[in-house]
């Protein structure tokens, strides 16, 4: 019963103010007093950090606040100052952002587009957000991007892969430092040539629903520029869990590789059970029969175990990568919690100093006065080598990672190898790449 | 034909799962009269204590090797386990190897301890509040449940392997006259299978051939004649309800290897038993086993490439649809009886 | 007063206050105090209050009245979104088609699946409704993706026809959903000391529209038909002897109800004009049954308590992370702090789920009649108290 209580307490007080309030009205339309939405005014500056803390990224999203806060330490002139020290634009100074002190909000996007907008809502009207950043899947990047483009606030989007973030769903005031499906492919296309050589039948098992679907074309695409057949490709439903019934067809289908566009619980679940029916130690037409993780995470990496060994796949950054950006990087991290971080966490951090360093370049925290400054913007030293913020799309073109599940692990973090890392050049596509085509930024939105 | 083997056993090995969870919550639903919103996190909980078990075993201690450099440049931390060193490294790796048949010893005293104190402690209060109290405080409990868990695991699938030996798959095909490599299937699966009708073998003759068990039909049946007659009815429910809990529990911990745990495996699990239930008739012990091979079988089917290109998404939804037509034809599904839970 | 009884008019008019008031009420504490964490009165979260109030009203009118538990009343809700988000693709951003079309295709579906579900009871009749609830869910997540944009949920895009409006405003932006040009989003806020109060056009909108909802369900609690929807939940058997089918009875209240969900829907959609799958998932259909027990069910306010009590938590306490913690213990010695925060943190940020279910837990155990029946308890601990004074205070609990 606290609500009515809070609530018959909340009337006398407020009743007795209003009271006095009424004297000297200082009412006024959001729309009149101020430049932009959320203009901060004194001596802070709050930054809104959006990601899953319940249901089944959990953990990922815990990563992500880890290198929220981290980042935040950085910009505040806390801690060792991590890839700041090494980032090629040095306009950020350690005493916050233009002067103010960063703080931030935290709020739960459950993994769902609903609960997420909500959440960013909530940050953007009571705790005046002006960015808003973090996410563990396209379809809550998507839905927070339109949000954010419609109340003039910049969304630096997180974990986020499909090629619709930055292709049919941008958006002006939106930005992806994440690596998006079309650059698996392209990364993967000659691994996997290499490895598998160009006379391969590909079996596709793909996520039914958006990310799934945009992977799959980007890699069938790929493949078969190669000279690979694609079998089959077959929808199976998110919500599933066991994948016998879709795998056990495989066996016989002629195929002698397996693809599969799944991500999290789904790719657990699903190279679970793919070693467990024997197809990595089959023989089909010949050759050794193969699996594909087009999408790899560490998290769940650690979550399929054994099962992942060999088998390659895809990222936007790893800790073991030897430049100084990464290397700064993992030291703070590790020092403070004692484990390297994931490629989420890495994203996330990028992305809150990218958006400091805009708003420092930029000298004001105008979101289109920030936009400009990130639009085209060349730097390095976070981790991924050179990078640009392509102007068209506000999508970063950076190297690619292909990896492959640990052999022989040498620790307990120790679970993918690196392979190849591919250069931007071969990763890079035209704006109006059909894959991307059918959307369009549209204008900066300050808000107010 | 093979892919339609295949399916067949796709069918009974899902089913078996389904059917163990129902037949637990039959149990539960028959005996005491209570929804239990909580037994999905039963389940868990049993798969839960596979993956503690493997912990316990995996319980080591540190040396620091010098020649060796963690990630930050630091002197490495290697790790070894207890058991290694009191057993040897064989027989130590080789008990580690077993954790999830272990867990199976492992969990029956904590699964029936669990469901002791959920019956004395909560449930017992609600068998005269109405059904939709029940629900409303066995979800609630649920989610405390895997609340807790998720605290100390974490969200995170968490792997569990079968023993070794189980790795691999058997090939049906050259037993029935197929090539070789066509009809294969898994040993662990076929395991779970064997296990699942164990145990549901195993208490449908506890039920039919112990004084207990007549009991406990009885009370079934009619509760209030049975206590008339002088019977302690209630101490008899507790220990059903502690049974069912270990049922579920079992259920989860041969499940642990099949796909990794994770905390919100229950609450997947927990619709679709429902339905399992429901299609096969509340209170009706067959019907849940019936309807989970059943609907188990199907869902299988469904997901076979011919199907699907016929009916696109007919996998999405094609326990559902055969929920929704047998309710429509068969009004307390397949076995229920007439007056259970209809008011 | 509007045919109602001198009770109801006044249950109303309290209900019209509080709604009126809301941004005053749910704001107590000054910003930037540490408290301020615990303020509700920002426009979205008021909405949601309202719009999920509007929902669990609906689901009363049929779980209350006639004891039919729907598990698939969320896919309701769903459809209403989504015809609302079509309707601002294909017409105009105006809020009265978008809200109109969303009641009447929800009650084509309630229709439908009333019809089939109905010719069963019981948590028979409770599993059909979720089978339909979730088919809707996982196609609409999947193979409808035309229609509904699956994962990533239907948004308006600036190439929409909107045939009615335009594509996009001049400065080529999404134009924003209005009321007759009314826009709304738009928040006049008012500074009083420290305080700082949002009136949002969208609020008053919903909350007028949750005046209209609960009226029309006050009158239908008390209407013969009312009586009707209660003789079915009592005794549907001796209902059918006195030679009454209660059947289309049934069948009105489920559409009625179903309305109720796809008006809340078609608000959602219009104050924040996007539509997800998710909506329909039969978590989001437990959520408003949990709601509506919580509340008290078969009362009147409950389900709008119910309603308001799990949006708080949902959008307030999966705010609060432990930075926010420290802030507010930071009085305390050092070592006795990170004892405290070490204490609460599981039962915040990421834990609310934890403190959500300890609390259904309790309240079903220690308040069976839901939270009703709290303030009923306590309403009667405070009349006893007075009946000291005036003897024989007629202890008369509203609904």
């Amino acid at each position: 019963m606290s609500n009515t209580k809070l609530t018959r307490r909340g009337v006398l007080k407020s009743g007795a103010v209003a009271g006095a309030g009424v004297a000297l009205p200082t009412i006024f339309t959001a729309s009149s007093a101020a430049a932009f939405t959320n203009e901060p005014t004194g001596p802070s500056v709050t930054l809104g950090f959006n990601v899953p803390q319940t249901g089944p990224y959990a953990d990922e999203g815990a990563d992500e606040l880890r290198a929220f806060q981290l980042a935040v330490e950085h910009l505040n002139g806390g801690g060792d100052g991590g890839m700041l020290g090494t980032f090629s634009s040095k306009a950020l100074k350690g005493n916050g952002i233009l002067g103010k002190e960063v703080k931030f909000v935290t709020g739960d996007t459950q993994t769902k587009s609903d609960a997420a907008r909500a959440s960013a809502k909530s940050m953007i009207e009571k705790d005046g957000a002006i960015m808003i950043s973090g996410g563990s899947s396209s379809g809550v990047a998507v839905a927070v991007q339109g949000l954010c483009q419609e109340a003039g606030i910049i969304f630096m989007a997180g974990l986020t892969h499909s090629n619709d973030t930055t292709g049919k769903d941008k958006k002006a005031n939106g930005f992806r430092h994440f690596f998006n499906a079309y650059m698996s492919g392209a990364a993967l296309a000659p691994v996997l040539s290499k490895l598998y050589g160009n006379d391969r039948r590909a079996y596709h098992l793909t996520a039914d629903y958006t990310w799934g679907w945009t992977q799959q074309a980007s890699i069938a695409a790929a493949t078969e520029a190669l000279g690979w057949q694609t079998v089959n490709n077959v929808l199976t439903p998110l919500a599933q869990t066991d994948f016998s019934s879709y795998i056990a067809p495989v066996l016989n289908s002629g195929a002698d590789v397996l693809v599969l566009n799944h991500y999290g619980g789904n790719m657990v679940n699903s190279l679970t059970n793919a070693v467990q029916f024997g197809l990595r130690d089959k023989q089909v037409n010949g050759k050794n029969f193969e699996i594909v993780v087009p999408l790899y995470s560490e998290l769940m990496a650690k979550g399929a175990g054994a099962n992942i060994k060999g088998i390659v796949g895809s990222q936007n950054w790893d800790w073991k990568l030897q430049d100084e950006g990464t290397k700064a990087f993992v030291q703070s991290f590790g020092t403070k919690y004692g484990f390297p971080p994931s490629q989420a966490a890495q994203t996330c951090y990028a992305q809150t100093i990218l958006y400091a360093d805009a708003v420092e370049r930029a000298g004001s925290f105008n979101p289109c006065a920030v936009a400009e400054a990130l639009e085209g913007f060349e730097f390095d030293g976070l981790g991924n080598g050179k990078t640009l913020y392509r102007k068209d799309d506000h999508q970063c073109f950076k190297d690619v990672l292909v990896v492959r599940g640990a052999m022989t692990p040498e620790s307990e973090f120790h679970l993918v190898e690196i392979v190849e890392v591919t250069p931007t050049e071969q990763v890079t596509y035209a704006p109006d790449h059909p894959m991307f085509a059918g959307g369009a930024l549209g204008t900066c939105n300050p808000g107010a | 034909m093979d892919a339609f083997i295949l399916q067949i056993l796709n069918g009974l090995d899902k089913g078996s799962a389904y059917a163990l969870i129902a037949l637990g919550l039959t149990l539960i639903f028959g005996t005491l009269g209570v929804v239990n919103f909580a037994h999905g996190a039963l389940f868990m909980i049993g798969a839960f204590c596979s993956v503690t078990l493997s912990k316990l075993l995996n319980l080591s201690y540190e040396v620091v090797d010098p020649t060796k450099k963690d990630f930050l440049g630091r002197p490495l931390v290697e790790k070894h386990t207890y058991i290694e060193s009191w057993f040897g490294p064989e027989t130590g790796a080789a008990i580690i190897d077993w954790s999830v048949p272990l867990a199976i010893l492992f969990s029956i005293p904590i699964m029936i301890g669990i469901g002791f104190v959920m019956e004395r402690g909560l449930i017992k209060h609600f068998y005269k509040r109405p059904h939709a109290d029940q629900i409303l405080v066995t979800f609630g409990l649920a989610i405390v449940l895997q609340e807790i868990v998720k605290y100390f695991y974490g969200a995170n699938p968490i792997p569990t392997p079968a023993p070794a030996a189980f790795t691999g798959s058997f090939d049906f095909g050259t037993m029935l006259g197929f090539d070789p490599n066509t009809v294969i299937y898994p040993y662990w699966r076929l395991v779970y299978f064997s296990f699942a009708a164990l145990i549901i073998g195993a208490v449908f003759a506890f039920l039919q051939f112990t004084t207990f068990g007549m009991v406990v039909r009885a009370g079934m049946a009619d509760r209030e004649t049975v206590g008339l007659l002088g019977i302690n009815i209630d101490k008899r429910f507790t220990i059903m309800f502690g049974l069912a809990a270990a049922v579920a529990g079992l259920a989860g911990v041969m499940y642990a290897p099949i796909n990794s745990p994770n905390y919100h495996m229950g609450m997947d699990f927990l619709v679709l038993s429902f339905v399992v239930v429901v299609v096969g008739g509340m209170g009706s012990l067959p019907g849940a086993v019936a309807a989970g091979f059943l609907l188990g079988i199907l869902e299988s089917f469904a997901s076979m490439n011919e199907i699907k290109s016929l009916i696109p998404g007919i996998d999405q939804i094609i326990i559902y649809l055969v929920a929704i037509i047998i309710l429509l034809t068969r009004p307390r599904g397949l076995m229920g009886r007439k007056g259970v839970m209809e008011d | 007063m509007l045919g109602l009884n001198k009770k109801d008019a006044t249950l109303l008019l309290l209900v019209a206050i509080l709604a009126l008031c809301a941004p005053f009420i749910l704001n107590p504490f000054p910003e930037g105090s540490a408290l301020a964490q615990f303020n509700a009165g920002y426009p979205d979260l008021m909405q949601r209050f309202v719009i999920f109030g509007i929902f669990a009203i609906g689901f009363n009118i049929l779980f209350g009245l006639t004891g039919y538990l729907s598990f698939g009343h969320a896919a309701f809700l769903g459809v209403g979104s989504y015809s609302a988000v079509w309707m601002f693709k294909l017409l105009s951003m105006n809020v009265i088609p978008a809200i109109i079309l969303s009641m009447i295709v929800s009650g084509l579906f309630a229709v439908v699946i009333g019809f089939v579900s109905l010719r069963r009871s019981g948590i028979y009749f409770s599993i059909l409704t979720l089978a339909f609830a979730q088919m809707s869910f996982n196609l609409a997540y999947s193979v409808l993706t035309p229609i509904t944009n699956g994962e990533t949920g239907l948004q308006l895009t600036l190439n929409d026809p909107r045939i009615l409006g335009e594509s996009a405003t001049a400065d080529g932006s999404i134009p924003v959903t209005n009321l007759f040009g009314l826009e709304m989003r738009s928040t006049f806020q008012m500074d009083v000391g420290a305080w700082l109060f949002q009136f949002n056009v969208g609020y008053y909108l919903c909350a007028f529209i949750m005046l209209l909802a609960f009226y029309l369900s006050l009158r239908i609690f008390r209407s013969p038909f009312g009586m009707m929807l209660r003789a079915v939940k009592s005794n549907q058997q001796r209902m059918r002897y006195t030679g009454l089918n209660p059947r289309p009875y049934t069948l009105a209240a489920f559409v009625i109800s179903g309305m109720y969900a796809g008006l809340a829907g078609g608000l959602m959609a219009s104050m924040d004009p996007l539509a997800g799958a998710e909506r329909m998932q039969w978590t989001a259909s437990g959520e408003v049954v949990l709601m509506t027990i919580l509340g008290g069910a078969g009362t009147l306010i409950g389900p709008v308590l119910g309603a308001g009590f799990i949006k708080y938590f949902e959008n307030i306490f999966s705010k609060i992370n432990d930075n926010v913690l420290h802030g507010w213990f930071s009085f305390m010695p050092d070592g006795l702090e990170d004892f405290v925060v070490g204490i609460v943190h599981p039962f915040i940020g990421k834990g609310w789920h934890l403190t959500l279910g300890i609390l259904f837990m309790l309240v079903v155990i220690f308040l069976p009649g839901g939270l009703v029946e709290g303030g009923q308890r306590i309403a009667r601990a405070l009349r006893k108290d007075k009946s000291d004074d005036k003897s024989n205070a007629k202890s008369n609990p509203a609904e």
